[in-house]
């Protein structure tokens, strides 16, 4: 007997709303990240359980491409804060505010 | 269908007490003499110098942003070496210019000086 | 199943770009100095893309076992996307040699940017226009933050990238849900999906939120907060360039997947549409009265421009679509060109320059008021320049599918951006005062922001010419 597809839909939508609530609620651009990417994997999870289920390829390939592409914005990211650490000396984003109407 | 589990569960019992009992075992039988020598942290026989709780340089994640990106393309080569015999020529020249774009890109941050240290 | 090379001669402005793009690259890696070499290869390039495009516009068809479609739409948005870039490149030499940051990876970034929105427009499948919108998002998060020592240029990365993430994030779960609900990945199928299936909450709620990203790149209103602060940051060119082929990249997938069948199928979406479209072009055009600096106006007039545009995706009829494509390519010059007028103001120490800072222009430099004036009439929609076009094709497509009150909506709020627009002008004619710093302009950066203006006019007096490529894809 398998798990049913529901419960590995269940999961990744918990653990996507884990990281909504990441991005609202933390202050450090670092973790601000991490939830992004958690929000990222929990969609993968959710891609490869309908590729499974559904005996089809095209989502397992797609999981390739999303993680291809997350750890490109990672890298991005993170050399876009340590460009912003070298000139302010914080990754707090309530301090990052010069820009404001 | 839950009583399927229980075997998995009866396991899991086992592992975890056997692993508790395992790790401490040597501490509940063993005599325990510690002296400041005894304690300090062991550094193939060197002193240590200073405490390893400290920031890292930001070398440490340059080299890790560099790493990332050529780690995960490497992602792609599995499954391509799994169907590599039904693709036949399209499979190779198909690779080879990913691979080609991969080693322009690799070409570009050794010329830049991103791999040299200082 | 193979692939072949009809496949890369099919999707010939694709290949082209990327193949410049890497050879930008490789003269970046083995010479010191290019800059003045990149920049000409890309603007070759991009006039060769350019040509291959429009000479292959016939040859409607997929490519690549159908993942990539080839001609018609896809080369039409390949054409505005080589303009914008081309503008851009032009533009930006003077620009990025004032600010000190001119290096070859300028080009390369936004040869790949073109690469990326290109196939976003060309996608048959959601795999590729999830690609194509990545290359162009992360892009564009590296050309934000290309002024590295500027706090400005670091924020306005910074919160590009992580807001950009955050909506890639719901795109791709959108992307995720689609797929679970209708079995294929293949754009077309989950369309013609659309009618077979009962209203079916998986599938709404998947579409939902491929509806939540695809509002974030094409900055409508909720989801616009981090417009104005991104544009305000960024190197002023490369402003530019993502308010204008970032937006029609973005709106080129948005008519690919909420295509007219869609929406009319789908009712609620299309209520959700109407609201976004209302909310963008008021609060757009209200928040830009109140803005002292001209690229925060301008960068709020963009979230307004996304209203209108998405007007004509709500109407989802032959008007509104042609509309759209019209709409873009004119917002495309006249924005470009407004952008680079700025660019031409500011210098590393003056930056955000305000109105007042206009005042008395056109007796100090009459060439570069008189193409800012152009520009903002445009803008404004004021006929005959090309603006008024575009606005008139979306608003008659929404009056035609019953959503009168939307172009009412708009109308109003066009008569409200004509105040600030206009503003500019009237300080740049019937004001005296000293002007601001002497602009850097290169010949080449003109030659860009002459064709803009040529452009401008030449669309608003005929519109026919572009029209009636457009009336063959549908």
């Amino acid at each position: 007997m398998s798990i049913p597809l529901h419960y590995y839909l269940g999961l990744s939508a918990v653990l996507f709303a884990i990281g909504v609530a990441g991005v609202l609620t933390r202050r450090n651009a670092i973790v601000v990240f991490m939830c992004i990417e958690l929000m990222l994997n929990s969609v993968n999870l959710t891609l490869i359980a309908f590729a499974s289920f559904m005996g089809d390829i095209s989502g397992h390939v797609l999981v390739f491409f999303v993680m291809a592409v997350a750890a490109a914005e990672a890298t991005v990211g993170l050399a876009i804060v340590i460009a912003l650490f070298r000139n302010r000396q914080t990754v707090n984003i309530d301090e990052i505010n010069i820009l404001k109407w | 269908m839950l009583e399927q589990y229980v075997p998995i569960g009866i396991m899991m019992l086992f592992a975890v007490a056997f692993g508790i009992v395992l790790v401490n075992i040597n501490r509940w039988i063993g005599p325990r003499r510690p002296s400041t020598e005894k304690l300090s942290t062991y550094e193939s026989g060197m002193e240590p110098v200073r405490t390893a709780r400290e920031r890292f340089s930001v070398k440490f994640y340059l080299v890790a942003m560099l790493f990332i990106v050529f780690d995960l393309e490497i992602v792609f080569l599995y499954p391509w070496a799994v169907v590599f015999r039904e693709l036949e020529t399209a499979g190779i020249v198909g690779m080879g210019v990913f691979l080609i774009v991969l080693s322009i890109g690799f070409l570009y941050e050794w010329k830049k000086g991103a791999m040299d240290w200082h | 199943m193979s692939i072949s090379f009809q496949d890369v001669i099919a999707t010939g402005p694709i290949t082209v770009v990327s193949i410049v793009a890497l050879v930008v690259l490789i003269v970046e890696t083995i010479r010191d100095k290019t800059e003045l070499l990149t920049c000409w290869i890309s603007i070759t390039g991009l006039v060769l893309a350019m040509i291959v495009a429009f000479t292959s516009i016939e040859n409607t068809g997929t490519a690549y076992s159908g993942m990539v479609n080839t001609g018609g739409y896809a080369n039409f948005f390949a054409v505005v996307f080589c303009i914008a870039g081309l503008l851009s490149t032009m533009l930006s030499k003077s620009y990025i040699q004032k600010e000190n940051i001119e290096h070859g990876e300028y080009y390369f970034l936004l040869l790949l940017a073109v690469v990326g929105m290109m196939l976003m427009a060309a996608a048959a499948d959601l795999i590729i226009f999830f690609l194509g919108l990545e290359l162009m998002s992360v892009t564009f998060y590296v050309m934000a933050g290309f002024v590295r020592k500027r706090q400005a240029s670091n924020e306005a990365a910074l919160k590009y990238f992580l807001l950009g993430a955050f909506a890639t994030g719901f795109l791709l779960y959108g992307i995720a849900l689609l797929y679970g609900s209708t079995g294929t990945t293949n754009i077309e199928s989950i369309i013609s999906r659309a009618d077979i299936l009962p209203p079916n909450t998986t599938f709404l709620i998947g579409l939902g939120l491929l509806l939540i990203g695809l509002a974030f790149k094409v900055a409508a209103v909720p989801f616009h907060m981090w417009v104005p602060d991104v544009y305000e940051g960024s190197p002023t060119t490369v402003s530019g360039f993502m308010s204008t082929g970032g937006k029609a990249a973005a709106f080129s997938a948005l008519l690919l997947i909420f295509a007219p069948k869609l929406v009319n199928l789908v009712g609620p979406i299309q209520e959700v549409l109407a609201v976004l479209s209302a909310l963008s072009m008021i609060v757009g055009n209200v928040i830009a009265i109140s803005q002292t600096s001209i690229k925060r106006m301008l960068a709020y007039s963009s979230i307004a421009h996304a209203g209108y545009l998405l007007t004509g995706v709500v109407a989802a009829n032959a008007s509104g679509t042609k509309g759209i494509l019209f709409y873009l390519i004119a917002y495309t010059v006249m924005n470009i060109g407004a952008f680079g007028v700025l660019s031409t103001f500011e210098s590393k120490d003056r930056q955000n320059l305000t109105f007042d800072d206009y005042a008395g222009l056109s007796s100090k430099k009459p060439v570069l008021a008189g193409l800012m004036a152009l520009f903002m009439f445009s803008l404004s929609g004021i006929p005959p320049f090309a603006g008024f076009f575009g606005k008139y094709y979306v608003f008659v497509g929404a009056v035609e599918a019953g959503y009168t009150w939307l172009a009412i909506v708009g109308v109003l709020m066009s008569v409200v951006s004509v105040y600030y627009y206009l503003r500019l002008v009237v300080l740049m004619y019937f004001k005296e005062q000293a002007v601001i710093s002497e602009p850097t302009v290169s010949s080449l950066g003109l030659t860009a922001l002459v064709i803009s203006g040529v452009a401008v006019v030449e669309l608003g007096i005929f519109p026919s010419t572009v029209l009636n490529i457009i009336a063959n894809f549908f």
